[in-house]
């Protein structure tokens, strides 16, 4: 059991240059991974082939192999895919319906249409509305969310599918500082507890510093960079247009003004 | 450039059939002040800085620019005075060419020829999309669509410019530009506002910051005064931290240190220098 890419390389259709070249990885249940990178180094392109989006939806050329469970993305149903794995795309607004009048119904909609009983449907909305802190939100207009709520309101019915697999594109990038804590627990939480492989796409280092069991650091379609969270410390980063986490990024700011780092700094850090 | 005087006086806003989104609110803005507003999401930041262009007027209250109210002066003279650069950058991009986009905003200004080439240029140069000129926006990321709709408003040469969460789903490149487009705007003397959730962007780049909680204005400050360890259970109701220099000095005992450039100039400096604090008091305070 486990999302397994091997030897990726993807180019959009009509693109004249590869998205990804060569990227391997393998997402186990249970598991976070890690992905970040600077702009335009082929995160969201890995969200959409890891989801089977890519090539099976949107056309393109894969080269390599993406299988979920065994079975290799291309030779699936959507519907199979959807199944199987969730996606979160990065622009929330590109990911709600526009087809329902309240947050609760918008959420039903995925589990809905998984044929589940109605009472199961309403149990994991309410699930996913707690999880991710946003009850007070269930019975307003979609359409009508602040971005940051929007955010939630897509993650929450992503969520609520509890696929076996979940590749989540920037999930925190418009939240504020306790919304984004809420959703790295809720994840790391899920991954624990439901056996949910994660994949997990952010320019918020810190939250990968926080949760991830694996992190990739792409560059130009590739994979520059891979380890345990450590690699969050590389001084490579840098070069690569990722900001490191902020206790690392403090330090070296402590450090380069001639101070020395001491224990009693770290402490209070803690 | 003539550089307006931004007033809110008890300004209200609900969305029909919605919750009441900003409520009671009152700033004052002086030329060429630099304000982030930082707060929870939904408690009202967007809604609070679509009324200083005029996108959204508000329920009661008033908004003035220069001591004239807004509601008399129309959208398209606003235009002019206030750019305001969208949290979703969709929102606000349509044409098929990245310098179309660029140069749609400062055209309606009127400006053509080579003011208008130049304009465009040095938006998008300062955005770092001056390779992408010919690109198709959609062809582009959406971090870098971001960067986009910023160098539109950027092209506009408004004396105001207002940026909803211009650093978001950004990478360390991107937002190291967005901050150098808040330096420079600052140096000529505009006035710059933005909305964050990023705490070291906040304290780092502007010189104060408004909190908003529940569609009304809790704190208002230096980023020193904001982010003081007095100012934490208040910045934690209204669901923010403080940066982690703060954290960090307080820890210690060296009083508000916002950034780490505050937090290293309070720390003992390297032996033999005798700057700051001695050692040995950090933390008794």
């Amino acid at each position: 059991m486990a999302i397994e890419l091997s030897g990726v390389r993807y180019r959009y259709a009509g693109a004249s240059a590869a998205a990804l070249s060569d990227v391997s990885l393998r997402l186990e249940p249970g598991r976070v991974v890690g992905v970040t990178g600077a702009n335009e180094s082929g995160k969201s392109t890995l969200c959409l082939v890891l989801a089977g989006l890519a090539p099976k939806v949107i056309g393109g050329r894969l080269d390599g192999s993406v299988r979920i469970d065994g079975v290799e993305t291309t030779a699936m149903r959507p519907y199979e895919l959807a199944q199987r794995c969730g996606l979160l795309f990065q622009n929330a607004a590109t990911q709600l319906s526009n087809t329902t009048a309240t947050v609760f119904e918008e959420i039903a909609f995925g589990p809905c249409n998984l044929g589940l009983a109605i009472e199961e449907v309403v149990e994991r909305v309410w699930w996913a509305l707690r999880i991710v802190g946003i009850e007070p939100l269930a019975p307003r207009d979609p359409a009508r969310l602040s971005g940051g709520q929007g955010q939630l309101v897509a993650l929450a019915s992503v969520l609520a599918l509890r696929p076996a697999y979940l590749v989540l594109d920037e999930p925190t990038s418009e939240l504020d500082p306790a919304g984004t804590t809420l959703v790295a627990e809720a994840l790391a939480g899920m991954a624990r507890e439901t056996g949910a492989g994660i994949v997990l796409v952010e320019h918020k280092t810190d939250v990968l510093a926080r949760i991830a069991d694996e992190v990739l650091v792409l560059e130009n379609g590739a994979v520059a960079l891979s380890g345990s969270a450590a690699v969050l410390a590389d001084p490579r980063l840098a070069e690569l247009g990722v900001e490191p986490p902020a206790r690392v990024l403090l330090e070296g700011e402590v450090r380069a003004a001639g101070i020395e780092w001491t224990p009693r700094l770290a402490e209070a850090l803690a | 450039m003539n550089v307006p005087l931004i007033e809110l006086e008890a300004v209200s806003f609900t969305y029909p059939d919605g919750p009441t989104a900003v409520i009671d609110v009152t700033l004052r803005i002086e030329p060429g002040e630099t304000v982030v507003i930082i707060g929870q999401n939904g408690s009202g930041k967007s809604t609070l800085v679509r009324h200083l262009n005029g996108l959204l007027r508000p329920g009661s209250g008033r908004v003035l620019l220069d001591g004239h109210d807004i509601h008399s002066v129309h959208v398209a003279a606003l235009a002019a005075r206030v750019g305001l650069a969208f949290q979703n950058p969709d929102r606000q991009l349509f044409a098929g060419r990245v310098a179309s986009e660029v140069g749609f905003g400062p055209r309606n200004l009127g400006v053509r020829g080579a003011e208008l080439e130049a304009r465009v240029a040095a938006a998008l140069e300062d955005v770092g999309l001056a390779a992408e000129a010919e690109t198709n926006p959609y062809d582009l990321g959406l971090s870098r669509r971001k960067l986009l709709a910023l160098a539109s408003v950027l092209a506009m040469r408004t004396p105001v410019l207002v940026l909803d969460e211009p650093t978001t789903g950004q990478d360390a490149r991107g937002v190291a530009r967005v901050r150098a487009v808040v330096a420079s705007a600052a140096q000529e003397g505009r006035t710059v506002i933005a909305i964050s959730h990023d705490m070291r962007f906040a304290a780092e780049c502007f010189g104060r910051v408004v909190v908003m909680r529940a569609g009304k204005v809790a704190l208002d400050g230096s980023p020193a005064a904001i982010f003081a360890q007095a100012a934490w259970p208040e910045l934690r109701a209204a669901y923010l931290e403080p940066p982690l220099p703060a954290v960090v000095g307080a820890g210690l005992g060296l009083g508000s240190t916002p950034t780490a450039a505050a937090l290293v100039a309070a720390l003992p400096g390297p032996a033999g220098e005798g700057r700051g604090r001695p050692p040995g008091r950090a933390g008794n305070e």
